[in-house]
């Protein structure tokens, strides 16, 4: 393949650039209207204007130039630069864990993407170990990029041959497996594992990053150190997420895969453990339990892998005055399973019944989530909790939505019928349904209150 | 002969021909290459900081906060792959970084848990402003970068920067200096403390837009320096639109002699201190390259000089009262380094003050943090010297220093050592450094390079329109240099403009000179002397605004009052900004006079000291009945007319 030497340019500023004969990373002296300007000329992301050249100057900092203020332009000279991750090889340390980690992408390690002007994952045991000597006193570290995918586009397939290489590591002896992800999608994926792995005999843990790893506050380090910890010398056999408990670089939490989510856009701390508290806190030298309830480590190799997962399961997310056709045309499209996610203690407006009714009729599986989060479904309350379900519709405990639909999915790819299927999606695997909510299961702390103000300011870093 | 710390500061001293400040000329300067630069931090007066909505210019005690967090900071790589000096160096020094945040100043986004919003369009307009009145070329499309900065003072690690205009022009009243360019960026956090391994910081200021204005090192002299400093800072306030007082311009001063390096002074907060502060520098690297080039004499190779090192028993230094942080105590012998440790570097300070203060910065010992073999009050008796010469099997020219620190620290500091006498036998490391009142500085950081910028992912590029930037260009202020020739056209006295300029008075004056036809040398001085004498003596809480000086003038005009009036007024003015100037002038007891009626007084005076004071001369009769008639006359007429009456 030819490289592209106008690298991310197009209409008048290729024209440009074509015109004056300069190259991306070519040196060069650019005369315009507003002055001369001198640097080192960038490939531009693709999807900003065609209306400025981007050039890197003597002091380090970019700009952009307007093509249309340009009278004169000469390339003087060309300098490509070289972006790796300085490369060491992964040190074995005799004692310490065999510890494999499987990239999937996601900003647990990733580098500048000129094409898009984002981050773009980048992997490999040498980079990290470059990245994080660290890592190196906590086990003995092998790598495999399973596949690159940003969070968003980790879907079935992924789950499905995540699954089978777990399988086949664990038969390979190794004592604690990390999967690195994008953490948009962290919880679905596992909360897929911990349905598509049983019986596990050693963690496996999933880790992310809020922050990507090209800044120097980034916890991907930390969090890599954490997961590899939680992996290598934890007791816990289950899938789980760790990530940051608190913002601060103090320490992590271990949650269950079944019972975490993602719940805010940008914090570090954005995992939490829902209805339940997470299995033990992490930080570099030791884990701290909090539950005491979990399958322990085993030295078997006997894990069982059911990767299995149907791609006709939706969800709905109800309002108010939510009409009958949006649930007519899931059915009429093929949908085969629905997860509502209901208000209050799971309910839908009355208007829904008829379509209710007949995606019933039509074998569809129906479940009922919530959109608290926090809390059982308990559609005995009142009426319309009964009419629905008499209606067809399945009250799914404490199961958040998404567990819900990653679980109904994998049920549909194994069998269909509702019986089998009811049975399967209410007999938790681990905790998706749990009996009894502790008090500190549900901790959402009102700021402002004095005396939560003065917690805030004490305790939580 | 026994080898003579004191003399042996005293001689290198006077090698390196180090003179005070006032009494240097151009000609030593020259005989140094003193080589000078600037890069002069303002910020902009906006209400909300630069990339969150949070409100700018709203500040917090020490220790009032609503919550605390830490962070670590970890090098990685720049845009074009290379990994900066000052972030290997700080993630060396294994600092935990706490944060202290309040919510009325600080959201999400001062530490680093929620992406930039876009740009504050009103600071990137000053910025714009200022960059076309510095004749800079303006940038087609702004791109906001990251730079690195590992010493914790921003929680992402980086700062969020933007190029607004590159090679621009400032001309002062005797030369042109050349502008490299102007950048619009985020505030830093503000230091509260930084002991051992724990740094902390508030993060109020943290994110308020500022802009910085670099120059090329064009400056020749230390009073060249200050003044360049001082236009620019002019040049910032003439818009209008930029912060003033404690903190809200600062410098970072770039010096270097011929042979040297470019050192940074950093967060220079008083333009009067430059010229000493560039003064000590310039000859501080003049002197240690000389203790280069007498150090090579002695060591071919700088690559292979090595330092060795024995830890020492604590009974070995009985009696020696050491820090109770001396965990360890480690004797270092430095190789033909004798002279060295002792060697003039600044006013009062040796060339093993440098090697305690990156032991400080870079291993995080806090200070004191050695001994040496060179100190001109031996702290160590010389029979325990040799005692220890000889556990290191130190040679003849060698000279010892004695770390005492934590355990943990000591590989870090042993590096840090080496690498800096190294660094002696090579020329003079880039720094930053950290200025003193007193005019000296101290090691504060490697000084970073061009390697530690990166694109902002988080951030779009903005266009910059021609159309927008001449609507920005329409209401700029004149050129500073024009408004110095026109204070001097008006033989208004020099010592007022820096006053002027700095407080921005000089729109006002012309108003009141054009508008109200009061004499300017009187209005000038009226701003550059009497205003500053009076707000130096002021007590109270208002401020008073430059209109009302402007409503002063205009009432005397009207009232027909004489306006040298008005200096007999500020001094109540100033304490109570809010009166009005009637019930001022009754405070004052002032009585609207005629002329007439005070010139009919006269006679009667002139005979009354005729008659009672014999002896007086001409003068002395007119300072007398002046002394006599001066309160009823201020205000009511001119007071040399009345002179010339007399």
């Amino acid at each position: 393949m030819t490289e592209d030497i106008f690298q991310g340019y197009k209409g008048d500023a290729l024209e440009v650039l074509k015109k004056y004969k300069v190259r991306v990373w070519g040196t060069t002296k650019v005369d315009t209207t507003r002055g001369t300007f001198e640097g080192t000329v960038l490939p531009r992301a693709e999807n900003d204007d065609d209306k400025h050249i981007v050039v890197k100057i003597i002091t380090g900092y970019n700009i952009g130039i307007d093509v249309r203020n340009i009278t004169k332009m000469k390339e003087t000279g060309y300098k490509k630069a070289n972006y790796k991750i300085p490369e060491k090889e992964f040190p074995m340390t005799p004692g310490l864990p065999k510890v494999k980690l499987f990239g999937t992408g996601g900003t647990i390690a990733s580098r500048l993407d000129y094409r898009t002007g984002a981050v773009i994952p980048a992997f490999s045991p040498g980079e990290l170990y470059g990245a994080v000597p660290e890592l190196a006193d906590i086990c003995n570290l092998e790598t495999e990029k399973v596949f690159a995918v940003f969070s968003e586009n980790m879907g079935p397939k992924q789950y499905v041959s995540l699954a089978k290489a777990i399988g086949k590591e664990i038969e390979n002896g190794v004592e604690g497996i990390v999967v690195g992800h994008g953490t948009d999608t962290l919880h679905h994926t596992g909360a897929a594992l911990t349905f598509m792995c049983q019986n596990l005999p050693v963690p496996v843990v999933l880790v992310g990053s809020q922050r990507s790893s090209d800044r120097p506050s980034s916890d991907a380090a930390l969090n890599l150190m954490h997961a590899m910890r939680a992996a290598g010398h934890s007791d816990i056999a289950e899938v789980m997420v760790c990530m940051f408990g608190p913002t601060s670089d103090e320490y992590g939490l271990l949650h269950k895969g079944t019972r975490v989510r993602k719940m805010h856009s940008s914090y570090r701390s954005t995992f939490r453990t829902i209805g339940d508290t997470p299995l033990a806190r992490v930080n570099r030298n030791e884990i701290r339990l909090i539950k005491g309830d979990y399958n322990k480590r085993r030295s078997d190799k006997n894990v069982k892998i059911l990767p299995y997962f149907s791609n006709d399961v939706t969800m709905l997310y109800y309002y108010p005055g939510m009409k009958p056709d949006v649930l007519d045309a899931l059915v009429d499209a093929g949908y085969k399973g629905v997860i509502f996610v209901g208000t209050g203690l799971g309910h839908v407006n009355k208007e829904l019944y008829p379509a209710i009714e007949r995606a019933h009729e039509k074998g569809v599986h129906m479940y009922m989530t919530l959109q608290t989060i926090w809390g059982y479904v308990h559609m005995f309350v009142y009426d319309t909790g009964r009419d629905m379900m008499a209606k067809g519709i399945i009250p799914a405990g404490n199961m958040l939505p998404e567990v819900a639909w990653v679980k109904l999915s994998w049920i549909l790819g194994q069998t269909d019928d509702p019986k089998k299927v009811k049975e399967m999606m209410l007999t938790p695997v681990n905790d998706e349904i749990t009996l009894r909510e502790p008090y500190n299961g549900y901790l959402v702390y009102q700021g402002g209150v004095p005396d939560v103000d003065d917690f805030v300011r004490r305790v939580y870093k | 002969m026994k080898f003579d710390p004191k003399h042996n500061h005293a001689e290198s001293q006077w090698k390196a021909g180090y003179i005070p400040r006032k009494k240097a000329t151009q000609k030593d300067y020259n005989r140094i290459g003193f080589m000078s630069g600037l890069e002069v931090h303002q910020q902009l007066l906006t209400k909300e900081k630069l990339f969150c909505h949070c409100p700018a210019g709203i500040f917090n005690g020490h220790d009032d906060y609503d919550a605390e967090l830490i962070r670590h900071m970890r090098p990685t790589l720049s845009e074009l792959g290379e990994y900066d000096g000052t972030a290997l160096m700080e993630f060396k020094t294994r600092k935990e970084i706490y944060y202290r945040l309040k919510n009325q100043s600080a959201c999400t986004y001062e530490v680093d848990d929620t992406p930039p919003f876009p740009m504050n369009r009103e600071a990137l307009g000053i910025a714009i402003e200022i960059s076309l009145l510095s004749k800079l070329n303006v940038v087609g499309e702004v791109h906001i970068t990251r730079k690195q900065y590992l010493d914790g003072s921003i929680p992402t690690g980086f700062q969020r920067t933007a190029i607004i205009g590159v090679e621009g022009e400032l001309e002062l009243p005797h030369k042109k200096i050349r502008l490299i360019q102007l950048s619009i960026e985020e505030d830093s956090c503000r230091e509260i403390s930084d002991v051992g391994h724990k740094r902390v910081y508030k993060t109020d200021r943290l994110g308020m837009p500022l802009i910085e204005t670099v120059t090329y090192p064009d400056c020749v002299n230390p009073v060249e320096v200050k003044e360049t400093c001082d236009y620019i800072r002019f040049l910032n306030r003439s818009t209008g639109k930029v912060r003033t007082g404690m903190g809200a311009g600062r410098q970072d001063v770039n010096v270097s002699c011929r042979g040297g390096s470019r050192v940074e002074i950093k967060g220079v907060a008083h333009t009067k201190w430059i010229p000493e502060l560039t003064h000590n520098e310039a000859f501080r690297q003049w002197s240690l390259l000389l203790m280069r080039d007498m150090l090579k004499q002695r060591i071919k190779s700088s690559s292979k000089w090595k330092v060795s090192h024995v830890e020492l028993d604590k009974s070995m230094l009985k009696g020696v009262e050491l820090p109770g942080h001396a965990e360890k105590l480690i004797a270092v012998n430095l190789p033909n380094f004798e002279g060295a440790l002792s060697w003039f570097t600044q006013p009062g300070k040796m060339f093993a003050n440098e090697l305690s203060e990156r032991l400080k910065v870079i291993a995080c010992i806090e200070r004191p943090n050695m001994l040496h073999s060179e100190e001109f009050e031996p702290t160590i008796a010389e029979s325990q010297w040799n005692e220890i010469r000889e556990l290191l099997n130190a040679g003849e020219n060698d000279a010892q220093i004695i770390i005492t620190g934590p355990a943990d620290d000591i590989t870090t500091a042993l590096e840090a050592v080496e690498e800096r006498c190294r660094m002696a036998l090579e020329g003079i490391p880039n720094e930053t450094r950290k200025s003193f009142e007193d005019g000296t500085t101290i090691f504060e950081r490697v000084l970073p390079g061009a390697d530690r910028m990166y694109p902002d992912t988080d951030s779009a590029p903005i266009p910059l329109e021609d159309e927008y930037i001449q609507s920005l260009g329409k209401n700029m202020p004149e050129d500073i240099i024009e408004r110095y020739r026109k204070l001097k056209e008006w033989n208004v006295p020099e010592d007022t403009y820096t006053y002027i300029f700095s407080k921005d008075h000089f729109p006002l004056i012309e108003k009141i000179i054009n508008e109200l036809e009061v004499d300017p040398v009187f209005v000038g001085t009226f701003f550059g002397h009497a205003l500053k004498h009076a707000k130096g003596q002021y007590t109270g809480a208002d401020e008073l605004y430059g209109s009302k000086i402007y409503k002063l003038f205009a009432y005397l005009k009207k009232e027909k009052l004489d306006y040298r009036l008005a200096k007999s007024i500020l001094p109540e003015l100033v304490e109570h900004p809010k009166m009005d100037f009637e019930s001022i002038l009754i405070e004052m007891k002032f009585k609207r006079t005629k002329t007439k009626f005070i010139l009919e007084k006269l006679p009667l005076l002139i005979e009354k000291f005729n008659k009672e004071k014999k002896v007086g001369s001409d003068s002395n009769r007119v300072n007398w009945v002046m002394g006599q008639v001066k309160k009823l006359a201020i205000g009511n007429m001119d007071l040399k007319e009345l002179s010339e009456k007399i």
